[in-house]
Parts: C-alpha cells; structure tokens; sequence
C-alpha cells in the first residue's frame, strides 16, 4: 500500500488545472454557438437556453460560411493532392538515386526549412500581380490573383520542404533490396516507385497527410493575401475572421461562435481520430533528443 | 529505344523537376525578392522600381512605430519562451518521470490547442477577455468584488498576448521534450533515488544534462515561431492596436504592404530576419555544451 503524498497531489492538481484552463475555453465557445444574443450579456456562465441551430444556418447563408467552407475543402483537398504528386517522387530520387546536382538540390530544400511564408506572402503576391497586369495587356483579362487552384499551388509550395524533408529521411532508411528484386523480376522504375516503394512510405505519407491538411485548412495570411477580391470568395479562416470583426460591431454573438465551430470541429474530429500518430509523427525525421 | 543510363536520368529528371521549379518560383525567388526589394523603391500599382540604396533602412531605424513593434516582438520572444518553456519542462517531466495516471490523456488535451487555427484561438480570448462579459473578467468577479479589466487596453494588450501564445505553444513543446526525455534510461533514476536524490535533484542533474541537445534546437524553434505565431494573433486578434501597443514587426511589415510601400516593408523584413538569425545563432553559441552519451 502507498503512501498519501501531497508531491503526487500537487501535481496532480496542477495537470487538472491546466487541463480546465484548454478544454473550457473550447467547449465554452461550441456551448456559445447555441445560444441566443440576448444570452450574451449577463453571466456568460450559463447553459445555453435551448439549441439555438438558427446561428449554423443563418452563418451558413448569410454570412457566406457554406460557401467559404466549400472554398476551403476545394483549396485543401487540391494542395494536398499537388503536394502528395510532386514532393512524393521528387523525395524519392532524392534520397536514393545519386545523379548531378543531388546534394545541392538536397541543401537547397533543407535551407527551404527555414523560410517562412510570412515574410515572402508580399514578393508572392506582388509577382502575382504582376503577372496579371501582363496576361491582362495580352488577354484582357489575369487569373493569377484571385484564383483557388493558384492559391492551392502556393500552399503546396510552401510545403514542399517540410514534406520533401521528412519523406525522404524516410526512404533514405528503406533497405535497397525491394528495388533490386523488382529490377530483377522486370519491373521499370516508375512501376517500382509507384508500385513498391510508395506503399513501403506509408506511415510517413500518412504523416505528411495530417500536418499539411492541419497547416492548409488553418492558414490564413496567404489566403487573405491572394483572395482580395471585394465580393470575391474566401476560405473559411479568413470568412470567420471577417465575421469576427464585423459582428463584434453589430453584436451578432451567436453566428460567430457558430463560425468559429465550423472551423474548428473538422480538424478537431481529425485529432480525435489520430491523436496519437500526430503527437508520435512530430518527431519522425524531425529532432531527437 | 533509350539506353539504360538515359532512362535512368530522364526518370530522375522528370521526378524532380516539378518539385525544384514550384521550389524556385515560390520560394526562392520571393526570398531573393525580398533582400533586392528592399534597396528599392517601387511605386504601389506599377511595377516601377528606383534605386534607393539604403534608404529605407534610414528611415526605418528612426521610425517611432518600428522601434515599438520591435521592442514588443524582443518582449514577446523573451516572455513566451522563458515561460512556455519552464510550463513544458515541467509537464513533460512529471508526465515521463512519475507514471501519471490518465498522463495520456492529459498529453491529448494538452496538444489541442496546437490544431486549432490561429484564427479560432483568437475567437476563443476574445471571449475570454472581453471586458463587459468576458470569461476571464467574470470568473474573477465570483471572489468578491466587481472586475472590470481592460484585457486588451493599451498597457494590458502585451501580457494578454503573451498568454494567449504560450497556451498555444505549451502543448507541442511538452510533447517533444516529452520525446527526449523518454530517451534517458530509467536506471539512471533509480540510482539516483537510492543515494537519495530528490525530484528536484533528478532534474537539473540528470534530465536536463541529458536533453540538452534537444532544448537547445527547440530555443531555435521558439525565437523563429514565436516571431511568426506573434503575427498571427496580433493580425486576427488585436490588428496592432490599439494605438500600436500591440505591433509586431511581421505586422508592421503586413501593414506597409497595405499602404502601398514596398521597398518600406521588405527593409522590416529583412531587418527582423538578420535579428533572428543573429539571436539564434548567439543563443546556440552561449548554450553549447558537451554532448552526454548515453
């Protein structure tokens, strides 16, 4: 039998406590989005009245979330895919075929780690712009601003080191026989790619799959940036930002506790699902103790 | 029919092109953008460019709003990651050292806040500070008397960010030096329990000696992300105000674009760049130590 110890208390006290000071914050704000406005002033330490759903439809209609979500799954879905097709392969060569140029391609990824997006999100736009001026003297018209697929492309390159960095470390580690016996039975190299060592990847494919989709659905500032449009669409963490700042104005609470839970409860259901493959991926290839 | 080494390298070509050119265009080139930009003066809807030497720097260094914003940016990386880092420390080593019951699940509640958008964490303090009926304001009003602090005034806004940044960054930190310190043997401790040493002992005798090596790489990681997390929450939380108490360089930086001064802007990136690039490399140089083998 052990004894009481008020070490093991004091500790777990402190674990409670930071525990409440994460989850009620969160669960207060899903608990927000079903109550009234009226609700809001006053103790804001009550139960909402009853489910007020109207705040889901009315951010759904009128303040264009369903329509920015749509945007947003559009954006992250496509990145994904561009970041998956075009980093998967390039990881590969990389780490296991030595040809011209390897170890500076190799050093100019790894020092890509180190370049933020928020202090290049101004050059990117501005030679998107550019690039529009000039396709609008040719065709009267640009699409480089203001476009999805544009704004997908850019997050899957600003992606690229982290996914190129961590797919490769993972390949690197792969023994070289698979490659060998499926030389010998026949096989070329992108049916051996393709066929035997994209599969071999998998843990760290799936790893990849979740930091990029957590970063592309999150991110805001370069979304912010290439879709200016006034009227234009958004993706959903720029609508809720707007919305946040405009409601706080005209005092309309519960459609913005509303979009704060549409943004959040995807990647929450995701983390809930995968917990631990995240916690544990973060640390493949990255540092170690 | 191609022979086998040229298929070899078309193969090799045709995988990494694609990836080295979206690399070069979206990355590099905007970096190298950057450095040239600021020498330049460019006007703010033609692609007009006039050399300026170093103009904009001048400028900058006697720019009332750019010493404040950096100022708070040094303030917010010194706090954030002297506290962020003695919170997670702390955690990570209860939570490997003393088999906590549930450690788990306070691991998984802990990271939460890493998965939520920036934009969502702010949502979440604006609630919580909101002077009338905020959280934060009427939970401290239940001990007593009436609290009505402006969390987000002039002289509060910093330290309210700085909470707001190290609840965002407690839970990763803890969990990757939850990572090293998995790591340190476990008879290590056991030894040293048997001469007698105390928890405290323990720690600053064995478990940190033995991550050094991963604390000084996340002391990379913290002045890097915090200027960059800084960014983010002033730009959806308090959008610098008010009347700047709450600027950041990055934001600044955002700020000049809006205003159509680009050479301005890019010389603020530039210069908070080389600072964090000097910091980090001075905090390396101080902290280097001896690598332990285990």
């Amino acid at each position: 039998m052990k004894k009481f110890s008020l070490y093991k208390t004091v500790v777990y006290a402190v674990f409670t406590l930071l525990a409440i000071a994460v989850l009620v914050p969160v669960l207060w704000v899903f608990l927000a989005s079903f109550k009234q406005n009226f609700e809001f002033y006053g103790n804001p330490w009550t139960f909402p009245e009853g489910l007020y759903f109207q705040n889901f439809t009315e951010a759904f209609k009128t303040a264009k979330m369903g329509e920015y979500m749509l945007s947003s799954v559009i954006v992250t879905a496509l990145a994904l895919v561009l970041v998956l097709v075009i980093s998967l392969p390039a990881a590969y060569c990389l780490s296991r075929f030595s040809f011209w140029g390897n170890n500076v391609l190799n050093a100019l990824f790894m020092a890509g780690l180190f370049i933020n997006v928020n202090y290049i999100v101004v050059p990117i736009f501005l030679m998107l712009r550019d690039g529009d001026n000039i396709l609008k003297n040719i065709f009267g018209s640009g699409f480089l601003l203001n476009n999805l697929f544009i704004l997908a492309l850019v997050y899957a390159a600003t992606a690229l080191p982290f996914t190129v960095y961590l797919l490769s470390s993972y390949f690197a580690g792969l023994p070289h026989d698979f490659e060998e016996a499926a030389y010998i039975d026949g096989a070329g190299y992108f049916e051996t790619m393709v066929k035997i060592m994209f599969p071999l990847a998998k843990p760290s494919i799936i790893t990849v799959i979740l930091f990029n989709f957590l970063s592309f659905w999150n991110e805001y500032i370069i979304s912010m940036t290439l879709l200016s449009k006034a009227g234009g669409t958004r993706t959903l963490p720029v609508g809720l930002m707007n919305l946040m700042q405009g409601q706080q104005a005209k005092a309309q609470y519960g459609i913005m506790y509303a979009g704060l839970v549409l943004v959040m409860l995807p990647t929450l259901i995701l983390y809930i699902s995968v917990q631990r493959k995240l916690t544990e991926g973060m640390t493949v290839g990255g540092v170690k103790g | 029919m191609l022979n086998a080494v040229k298929r070899k390298n078309l193969f090799v070509f045709l995988c990494v092109a694609p990836a080295t050119l979206l690399f070069f265009i979206f990355m590099l080139y905007p970096t190298f953008s950057v450095f040239r930009m600021s020498f330049f003066e460019r006007g703010a809807y033609s692609s007009k460019e006039s050399y300026v030497a170093f103009e904009n720097f001048k400028v900058l260094l006697s720019d009332g709003r750019f010493i404040r914003a950096s100022q708070n940016t040094i303030f917010l990386i010194v706090a954030v990651t002297v506290i962020t880092m003695i919170l997670a420390l702390a955690f990570a080593f209860f939570l490997t050292r003393d088999r906590i019951l549930g450690g788990n699940f306070f691991r998984v509640i802990f990271y939460i806040p890493n998965i939520l958008s920036v934009v969502v964490i702010s949502g979440v303090f604006s609630a919580i500070y909101d002077a009338d009926n905020g959280l934060l304001n009427s939970f401290l009003s239940a001990f007593g008397r009436k609290i009505t602090v402006l969390w987000k005034g002039e002289d509060t806004v910093i330290y309210s960010l700085v909470i707001a940044l190290v609840w965002q960054a407690v839970g990763y930190y803890m969990v990757m030096y939850m990572a090293s310190m998995s790591a340190v043997p476990k008879s290590m401790y056991e030894s040293a329990s048997l001469d007698g040493a105390s928890r405290f002992c323990e720690f600053f005798n064995i478990t940190l000696p033995l991550i050094w090596t991963n604390l000084r790489t996340t002391l990379t990681f913290f002045i890097i992300s915090t200027i960059n997390m800084a960014f983010l929450f002033v730009k959806a939380m308090t959008s610098g105000g008010p009347n700047g108490a709450s600027e950041v360089v990055l934001s600044f930086m955002y700020n000049q674009k809006d205003d159509g001064l680009y050479g301005y802007s890019m010389a603020a990136g530039v210069l908070i760049f080389i600072f964090s690039f000097l910091l980090s490399y001075v905090v390396n140089r101080v902290t280097k130590r001896r690598v332990l083998q285990f």
